[in-house]
């Protein structure tokens, strides 16, 4: 029963895993440029909730809605100010421009908010459930249905809408969707921004239901490589598969070896995974 | 004449290298020194795969790491000088290059970057748990020399000839590289990877020699930090700020050019000084904001560097020949 409740709770934390890769995934496969500050922005969803609960006194929905336009903004002007410059430009300064970037967020939070470990105080999603004998925290639950659920919702905005083809479009052949009358500048600004979205999104439901310190951004970026690498480049229910199964290997092997080993364990799958099949489990070679 | 690059430059920057220490002899600017020197070493050891062949790795600790381990190590287990540790640090820095090298070398860019990345925390984390390399604690050099061979000294004055000497070494290597086929094939690979191959440029196996012959060096500035320092722990060897170091530091000066990173240490390692003395013990936190803060304007602005910023401003006399 103990482990059940270990694998529940392990693909909760992978929803949410698979929300914020699904953002890599969709800038990866789109324009083939990595964001190494993914993880900062999760860690940047989780204090505009913790700002918004605190100062504002906002409810789940108010600080899930304010971290999710809050990273939209910050995804936008991240790809104007900077990724338009240097997308083109050699591969040292494409990952040296999100590397960076990744560093100021992540020692300008630890600068603001210190190196303490914070949580949310309480709100509405305190407390335990019984599931037929499995104890969940109410958030924990929460936060992983959601996570699903936007995770499918931006996958069918990707796959069935017409924001969706343009951004397909763009991504196959940049200047036949020109041709077409599709703008590339502002469907990438846009990817940026749902990217950011669903990283700030997953950060809100993530600060729900466990604590955090601006170290996490580091952890959450290199997981959400992992989950892009197992999953495939640019597909979202891969990243989806991928994040639930990395949730629950994270969360068994905490369980069985101790918690020092879940960083471990996965970053090496990742290595092993580089080494067997670098196109990713369910991507095309 | 483009092959010996700017004769007087290196004339003047070794003669100054030589007596600093002569001139400035207090400790403080000794050790200011000695860290330059360092980080001159190690990252002008990352610019041979980062800069030349345009491989860009943000994981390079793993190698610094190898290298400041071993000394210690096996000084700490049978007693042997420190020394004694360095070539096993090359063999095994050789051996995980090539490993991290042989799968993602043969994928597009990025790949090598997170490999590098997550191989670097892997080991940071494991590092910090085993108990044999001392865990979170880390490891302890000799406290006083049994001899000469300890590379154990009371002054920092030894140390500093020792580095200049490596990086004199480092330096000259990468000079006969950029005028050998290798460096040739690198910034071949470097400009277009596919052209270069249909050129029948042994791709793959030229990028893992850069990133070997790399890797020696890196584990070799490694093993000297540890025996300067006499102690390691997994932040100071395999943490994330020893690798970002060698990147903002080649990128600054100019990744790919011979005395980029040495020019990019010129001005770091200063400016870093600064700020941990003017902020004191929060220092280090805006060193890392600082750094962020200049990588991203490297590569939004100057991707080239400070050398290729040079090359348009300067008046024409004073620019650097082309390489080819």
């Amino acid at each position: 029963m103990l482990l059940l409740q270990v694998v529940v709770g392990g693909l909760l934390l992978g929803a949410i895993y698979a929300l914020f890769s699904s953002g890599l995934t969709l800038i990866w496969g789109m324009m083939n440029v990595i964001n190494f500050a993914h993880g900062e922005f999760v860690m940047l969803g989780m204090y505009v909730a913790l700002l918004v609960v605190v100062w504002l006194g906002g409810g789940p929905a108010a600080f899930g809605t304010a971290a999710a336009i809050a990273l939209f903004v910050l995804g936008v002007v991240v790809y104007a100010g900077l990724i338009r410059h240097v997308m083109r430009g050699p591969m040292l300064a494409q990952i040296l421009s999100t590397f960076g970037l990744a560093l100021l967020l992540r020692y300008t939070a630890f600068w603001i908010f210190s190196a303490n470990f914070v949580s949310l105080p309480e709100t509405s999603l305190s407390g335990t459930i019984n599931l037929g004998g499995i104890l969940l925290p109410v958030a924990q639950l929460v936060a992983g249905v959601v996570a699903i659920a936007f995770t499918i919702a931006l996958h069918l905005l990707l796959t069935r809408t017409n924001i969706g083809s343009r951004l397909l479009a763009v991504s196959e052949d940049r200047s036949a969707a020109m041709l077409m009358g599709i703008r590339p500048d502002r469907m990438q600004a846009l990817a940026w921004g749902l990217a950011g979205c669903a990283a700030g999104i997953a950060g809100a439901l993530m600060a729900t239901a466990y604590p955090w310190s601006p170290s996490v951004g580091e952890t959450f970026g290199l997981i959400a490589f992992v989950v892009v690498a197992f999953g495939g480049f640019g597909s979202v229910p891969g990243a989806l598969y991928a994040g639930l199964i990395i949730g629950l290997i994270q969360a068994v092997s905490a369980f069985w070896f101790g918690p020092i080993y879940k960083d471990i364990i996965v970053y090496s799958l990742f290595v092993a995974l580089l080494w067997l099949r670098p196109q990713g489990l369910m991507g095309k070679a | 004449m483009k092959n010996v690059p700017t004769n007087w430059g290196v004339v003047v920057l070794g003669a100054c290298l030589l007596v600093y220490p002569m001139i400035f002899s207090g400790a403080f600017y000794l050790d200011i020194g000695v860290t330059f020197l360092l980080a001159a070493i190690s990252a002008s050891a990352w610019n041979i795969v980062g800069g030349y062949a345009g491989q860009v790795s943000v994981g390079h600790s793993i190698f610094y790491g190898f290298g400041a381990y071993c000394p210690l190590l096996f000084y700490q287990l049978f007693g042997w000088p420190p020394m004694a540790g360095i070539p096993i640090g090359i063999a095994l820095s050789i051996a995980v290059a090539i490993l991290i090298g042989l799968p993602t070398f043969r994928l597009s860019g990025h790949y090598f970057s997170m490999a590098t990345i997550a191989v670097a925390e892997l080991i940071r984390i494991f590092t910090g748990t085993w108990d044999l390399v001392g865990a979170a604690i880390g490891l302890q050099g000799p406290a006083v020399a049994r001899g000469w061979w300890d590379l154990t000294f009371r002054g920092e004055l030894p140390y500093y000839y020792i580095f200049l000497v490596v990086l004199a070494l480092l330096l000259f290597i990468t000079w006969l590289m950029e005028q050998r086929r290798f460096g040739y094939y690198l910034r071949a690979i470097k400009t277009n990877e596919r052209a270069a191959r249909s050129l029948g440029v042994p791709v793959l196996q030229t990028k893992i020699k850069a990133l070997a012959l790399s890797a020696v060096f890196t584990s070799i500035a490694g093993s000297l930090y540890s025996i300067k320092t006499g102690f390691i722990d997994p932040e100071s060897g395999f943490g994330i700020l020893v690798s970002v170091q060698m990147v903002i530091i080649a990128a600054l000066g100019g990744a790919g050019t011979l005395f980029g990173p040495v020019v990019g240490a010129l001005i770091l390692i200063p400016l870093q000084t600064a700020t941990n003395t003017w902020f004191g013990g929060g220092g280090s936190g805006l060193t890392f904001i600082l750094y962020g803060g200049i990588i991203v304007l490297i590569a939004r602005f100057e991707p080239g560097g400070l050398f290729d910023l040079w090359d348009r401003i300067a008046p024409k006399r004073w620019r650097r020949g082309h390489a080819a």
